[in-house]
């Protein structure tokens, strides 16, 4: 079969160029031609990697999780394949790997770290068969895509059984993910925060993982760290958080991150307590395919997320900061990393409901706004196609705000006449061109210099 | 609504830490803001998991969407004390029911597993349907000029027999294509999430009016509040799924 298989390489490479000179992503359609061609593709070139094969899924920090464990394993010099463009269904996981292999058919790869969307989890391993999978969280999410939200975990559910000898790490803090792994037959090991830090505000509302999955009684949870992360047990059939194996300890969480793991001390320049668990589930997930750690930290020092995850931008001497939520889970921890900026701060929200997104933005009313009620917030514009959604619900917390359904406009006004510390918070499809009207203002400051 | 009046209300929330789909919590903060507004003293008595729900003292009732197995336990739960509820809705009490709420209220509803016989509070069933019905959702109802908007997100297909529905279909799917939800004495009954309220303050001004009709047994006219931000959202998106103004 080396015939189609090179065939079914090459034709993706071609459709990749293709779509690239027109300015399309081409990812996805040279992904999809590949199996076309030839079905097997993709089983075939994920055997041929030489290592291990890592799988990232979960609601929310799939991206940065994989792209911490693939930048940790490129500075040990291996060769790693990874999904970097974000395409992270079947036809995208594929186009990582064909276009990955040479114009002869042949891979030459170490690794491969791959983020997978969940409802396509049990479509890709059975291909890919992953030795380890990383389960950041799951979060509620896009309800409008499937359906009810036990949906989610017995979609991963389902993947998993499709690889028995696949050993699964999972954050002990989230009871979804815990109480669905440790109903499935594989090994798992933990990571996770086991005290409660003093620095985490307590959200209003939890609204996720309040009843056992097992007996359905209401769960205790002895403290909360942000969303249905937290301490849980169950007064009826006594399931509770499982050991952590992996525990962050001496944690500080304010400009920047510092925590201990294994008796290893971490620091990272960016916000956000959820950035502990991506940082986490990486480190759990190396350490338990025996990969060194030497140079993690390096990893941490040279990593940018990018792409909207905390990204810094500087542009007419404003400090842009830029970041993807999608969810209540995401909004609330992106809110609790703004606010932990105590100076005056310029705030654009931009909102859109493609298909991407959710059709359906009644999450909003999940998220807790009320925090940037905040005499630090100099202002708050709202952007994307749901800005009068959003500009209602900001009412309801007495918060003025002004909408603009021009994002360029809304960047351009407050990176001119703001207060110089300008944040972002965007969903899924608004975060391209809101970072295009960042990268375009910025281009502009360029060829003025 | 005369200066010097004093006037409360009371909105009994059923189950929140069971029934707690997407922006539940929205209708509660829309009806306790336009109370607020108007001077109009209120207050939310929320019933959880091991309360029993005492339907007396409650001006507003809010029963919302959950999780099937979520739904049963309410079900449960609510089968304690359904004369109780029947009589709160027979006597003019305001409830509004959404997503499994309004399932709930009828005879039974269908799962996978066998019909579950529900509250029967009014003479209504669901029938479970062969795939979800997910979309936007715009409704009008001969009572407001303001068409309803919101999003439904259901397996159930819900028949009501007599009953008004609560709005012809414009766009989207409701029980039959053709209508949505229920209406019977002070109870509305609807599949729209949203939340339903903040962007449809007339459906809100109409539970909050006949809760306080019914309580101090006379006509109320409610002060008109500013809602531009309320009817922009209406109407962008009436306009961004029915391609004109209304």
């Amino acid at each position: 079969m080396k015939i189609r298989r090179v065939l079914a390489i090459n034709a993706a490479k071609l459709v990749c160029a293709v779509s690239k000179r027109i300015g399309k992503q081409g990812a996805t359609w040279a992904g999809k031609v590949a199996m076309l061609i030839y079905p097997s593709i993709l089983k075939e070139l994920s055997a041929d990697v030489k290592k291990k094969i890592y799988a990232v899924c979960g609601t929310n920090g799939k991206t940065s999780t994989n792209k911490m464990i693939c930048s940790a394993l490129e500075l040990e010099d291996n060769k790693v394949i990874c999904n970097h463009t974000g395409a992270n269904m079947l036809n995208g996981v594929a186009a990582a790997f064909v276009l990955a292999a040479d114009k002869n058919g042949t891979l030459d790869a170490d690794y491969a770290c791959i983020e997978v969307d969940e409802a396509s989890a049990k479509i890709v391993f059975p291909h890919i068969k992953p030795d380890f999978m990383v389960i950041t969280n799951l979060f509620r999410d896009q309800l409008d895509r499937y359906g009810q939200e036990d949906a989610t975990a017995q979609l991963l559910s389902d993947a998993i059984k499709a690889v028995p000898d696949m050993k699964i790490i999972v954050n002990a803090d989230e009871v979804v993910s815990t109480s669905m792994v440790t109903a499935n037959k594989n090994s798992y090991i933990t990571y996770g925060v086991n005290k409660e830090y003093s620095g985490n505000q307590n959200e209003s509302q939890v609204i996720e993982g309040k009843f056992c999955k097992l007996c359905g009684e209401k769960l205790d949870y002895n403290f909360y760290h942000y969303s249905q992360l937290g301490d849980y047990s169950c007064p009826k059939c006594g399931f509770k958080r499982p050991h952590i194996d992996y525990n962050a300890e001496d944690i500080y969480c304010q400009d920047y991150i510092e925590f201990s793991v294994s008796g290893i001390k971490l620091r990272a320049d960016y916000r956000g307590f959820y950035n502990i668990y991506n940082i986490l589930a990486a480190f759990t997930a190396l350490s338990q395919s025996g990969e060194k750690l030497n140079n993690f930290q390096k990893m941490l020092d040279n990593y940018n997320p990018g792409n909207g995850r905390m990204e810094l931008f500087e542009i007419y001497d404003t400090k842009v900061n830029l970041n993807l939520a999608k969810n209540p889970a995401g909004f609330n921890q992106s809110i609790a990393a703004v606010m932990q900026d105590k100076t005056k701060k310029d705030i654009i929200i931009s909102v859109n409901d493609k298909d991407q997104d959710g059709i359906d933005v009644t999450w909003i009313w999940d998220v807790d706004f009320l925090k940037l009620s905040d005499p630090s917030v100099n202002s708050i514009t709202v952007s994307g196609i749901r800005n009068k959604d959003m500009l209602l619900r900001l009412k309801y917390e007495d918060i003025n705000a002004k909408a603009e359904d021009d994002i360029d406009k809304a960047i351009r006004e407050k990176v001119l006449n703001g207060c110089k510390n300008l944040y972002v918070i965007v969903n899924f499809t608004a975060l391209l061109s809101t970072r295009t009207a960042i990268k375009q203002l910025e281009e502009e400051q360029n060829e003025k210099r | 609504m005369k200066k010097g009046e004093e006037y409360s209300l009371v909105i009994g929330h059923l189950y929140p830490d069971l029934l707690n789909l997407y922006g539940d919590r929205g209708n509660i903060k829309c009806i306790e803001k336009r109370c607020r507004l108007r001077n109009i003293n209120v207050r939310t008595v929320t019933f959880e998991y091991n309360d029993t729900v005492d339907f007396s003292g409650l001006d507003i009732v809010l029963l919302g969407g959950g999780a099937l197995q979520e739904q049963y336990l309410v079900c449960q739960k609510l089968k304690a004390v359904k004369d109780e509820f029947k009589a709160y809705v027979e006597n003019g009490g305001v409830l509004i029911a959404i997503c499994e709420g309004l399932e709930l209220l009828g005879k039974y509803y269908q799962t996978d597993k066998g019909d579950i016989e529900a509250l029967g509070i009014l003479d209504i069933y669901t029938k479970t349907g062969s795939h979800r019905l997910i979309n936007n959702i715009i409704l009008k109802n001969e009572l407001w000029s303001m068409p309803i908007v919101g999003f439904e997100n259901h397996l159930g297909r819900t028949f009501i027999n007599n009953y008004k529905p609560f709005g012809k279909v414009l766009y989207g799917y409701g029980n039959d294509d053709k209508c949505e939800g229920v209406m019977y004495k002070n109870v509305i009954g609807t599949y729209l999430h949203g939340p339903l309220l903040p962007k449809n303050p007339q459906v809100c001004d109409y539970l909050i009016k006949n809760a306080l009709e019914k309580k101090y047994s006379k006509s109320i006219s409610l002060p008109i509040l500013d809602d531009k931000e309320e009817k922009d959202a209406n109407a962008f998106m009436f306009k961004k799924l029915m391609h004109r103004n209304y």
